[in-house]
């Protein structure tokens, strides 16, 4: 294992801090338990919550900012925070309107952050209202090694993105949930692995796999996805991930749609954008129409090689939600 | 049961989980992700450590603090669970208040169904369920026949043994094993395993009392 290492215990920690340095005009960093905020805190809307193993950056904390979250809370890499950390982030970001969590369907984050929901603190002698989107949008696999059902993987940040831009207008809980179903209920994943990632605390690479190897429908920890398949060339690769998104989606003729190519840590944008040259052609010979694009590392598997093709299909408020500014760390636009 | 007999059980339960890193590392690897021990012993050294917190508490409260102890300490889905587990043996010990081998089972059952509900998972899906519904179901029978206690706990170490080497032959579809498929079969659950040894650890324990 070579990467930049002081003491691997440390690792998410100064990781974090360096974060939070880097962009202390946008966010605050609580210790114990862990997790990071929005610098000024938002009033009277909805406040959202994300969180999730670490290892995906810039997911979550990336996206704490006007317009998208309002607090992260990171858990050990691959591991699912604790409802401690939602609690305390609760605590601190809740601005009366309620919570909204936003959840990638893996078993751990869905059964910590449902315990947070249940033990949520009293406000002027209520409970703090709460709802939870699962994000599910990887169409690699029903079930894989740590979920039941689909897993959420980078189209979250689109989930993201338009819910945080709805409860900026001030809209109530329901409809901020009811977005973020909607918009995860029209996006679809997969991803491609080319190498392994290589977990800090275990020292070595998650899987095998031979230089003339890759492993379709990959998760973003390195868990199987469908099948293990023959080296080939970069448009024959595209295109069965593209055939499995409009297998998963049956999009209607001449649907708008946002395309994004995600990297998965160690592949460069180079290649990235190869990827969407084809997968664009590609979307665009079956009727798709293109209209929002995204490419760039957004939801990574440490330093895993290889990528993942998003497909949401837009409609006017979508488009609306992921038009309208943003400023976090890893997004912004328009402000 | 006293808050000392939780703290000798806690004890107990520490060292046999250390006792067996070897079978339960090489048992996750095998069909998890190779991570069940080292959560599982961050898990007991926790609650040893806080030993001294739990000492003054009445056995239902420190039943409840060790459930949100390991909620905030061991993370993934095996904290929740087990916290889920504690947590529900707390609510029935504190509404019958009593010492009787029949509150001591119905304690244990409510606990495991709180992991069924948590998980929403049930008996055949080759995890930890498979040894604790069969063991919940024993005790709450042998409790109900007024079985001795010693009987009890020899009768509980076997059927947790049973639902243990019986997840072997199992396919999940639930829980860390669940996306291999037939490739999981041949394989003892790493959940099932370490409950197996929890039950056994107590078991042992409570014999001898």
């Amino acid at each position: 294992m070579k990467k930049f290492i002081n003491k691997t215990d440390n690792i998410l920690l100064e990781s974090l801090s360096g974060f939070a340095t880097a962009h202390s005009d946008l966010v605050s960093l609580n210790l114990d338990p862990i997790f990071l905020t929005r610098k000024q805190k938002a009033t009277n809307k909805v406040a959202i919550i994300s969180g999730g193993g670490s290892g995906h950056e810039p997911l979550h904390a990336g996206y704490i900012g006007y317009g998208m979250l309002d607090a992260a809370c990171p858990g050990h890499v691959f591991t699912s925070p604790t409802p401690d950390q939602m609690l305390a982030a609760t605590e601190a970001v809740h601005a009366g309107k309620g919570i909204l969590f936003i959840v990638k369907n893996y078993a751990g984050d869905v059964m910590n952050f449902e315990m947070a929901a249940e033990m949520l603190p009293l406000a002027n002698g209520l409970p703090i209202e709460s709802a939870t989107v699962l994000t599910s949008d990887d169409c690699a696999v029903m079930n894989s090694t740590y979920t039941t059902g689909r897993r959420g993987v980078a189209g979250t940040v689109i989930v993201e993105k338009c819910v945080g831009s709805l409860a900026e207008t001030g809209a109530d809980l329901p409809s901020c949930k009811a977005l973020g179903d909607k918009v995860n209920s029209r996006t679809a994943s997969m991803g491609v692995a080319l190498t392994s990632c290589t977990v800090p605390a275990a020292g070595r690479p998650t899987f095998d796999i031979g230089d003339t190897e890759l492993e379709m429908g990959v998760g973003i920890h390195g868990e199987p996805g469908r099948r293990r398949e023959a080296m080939r060339e970069a448009d024959a690769i595209v295109k069965d991930v593209v055939n499995a998104i409009l297998e998963a989606l049956k999009p209607e003729q001449n649907s708008e749609a946002l395309l994004l190519v995600n990297g998965f840590g160690a592949t460069p944008l180079m290649e990235l954008y190869l990827i969407y040259n084809t997968a664009a052609k590609l979307f665009s010979q079956h009727g798709i129409q293109i209209s929002r694009s995204l490419v760039g590392n957004y939801t990574t598997a440490l330093d895993m090689a290889g990528a993942s093709i998003t497909l949401c299909l837009l409609d006017d408020e979508i488009k609306q939600h992921w038009d309208s500014p943003v400023h976090t760390a890893a997004l912004r636009w328009g402000k | 049961m006293k808050t000392s007999f939780i703290l000798s059980a806690a004890l107990a339960i520490h060292d046999s989980i250390l006792n067996h890193e070897t079978e339960l590392e090489s048992l996750d690897r095998a069909i998890g992700d190779g991570d069940h021990y080292i959560n599982m012993k961050r898990g007991a050294s926790t609650i040893v450590e806080i030993q001294a917190e739990l000492e003054p508490l009445t056995p239902d409260a420190a039943l409840n603090k060790i459930g949100l102890k390991l909620l905030s300490t061991i993370g993934g889905a095996s904290g929740p669970l087990l916290a889920s587990f504690f947590m529900g043996t707390a609510k029935v010990i504190k509404e019958k208040g009593d010492e009787s081998v029949q509150t001591y089972a119905a304690a244990f059952a409510a606990g495991v169904d709180a992991i069924r509900q948590r998980g929403k998972a049930d008996l055949g899906e080759k995890t930890m369920l498979d040894v604790l519904i069969p063991v919940a179901h024993q005790f709450t029978a042998l409790a109900a026949a007024n079985a001795g206690i010693k009987e009890i706990c020899i009768s509980l170490i076997t059927t947790a043994e049973h639902g243990m080497l019986a997840t072997k032959g199992l396919i999940a579809t639930k829980g860390r094993a669940a996306g291999l498929g037939e490739r999981a079969i041949g394989h003892i659950d790493p959940g099932a395993k370490s409950c197996q040894l929890m039950i056994e650890a107590v078991c042992n324990l409570f014999s001898t009392q």
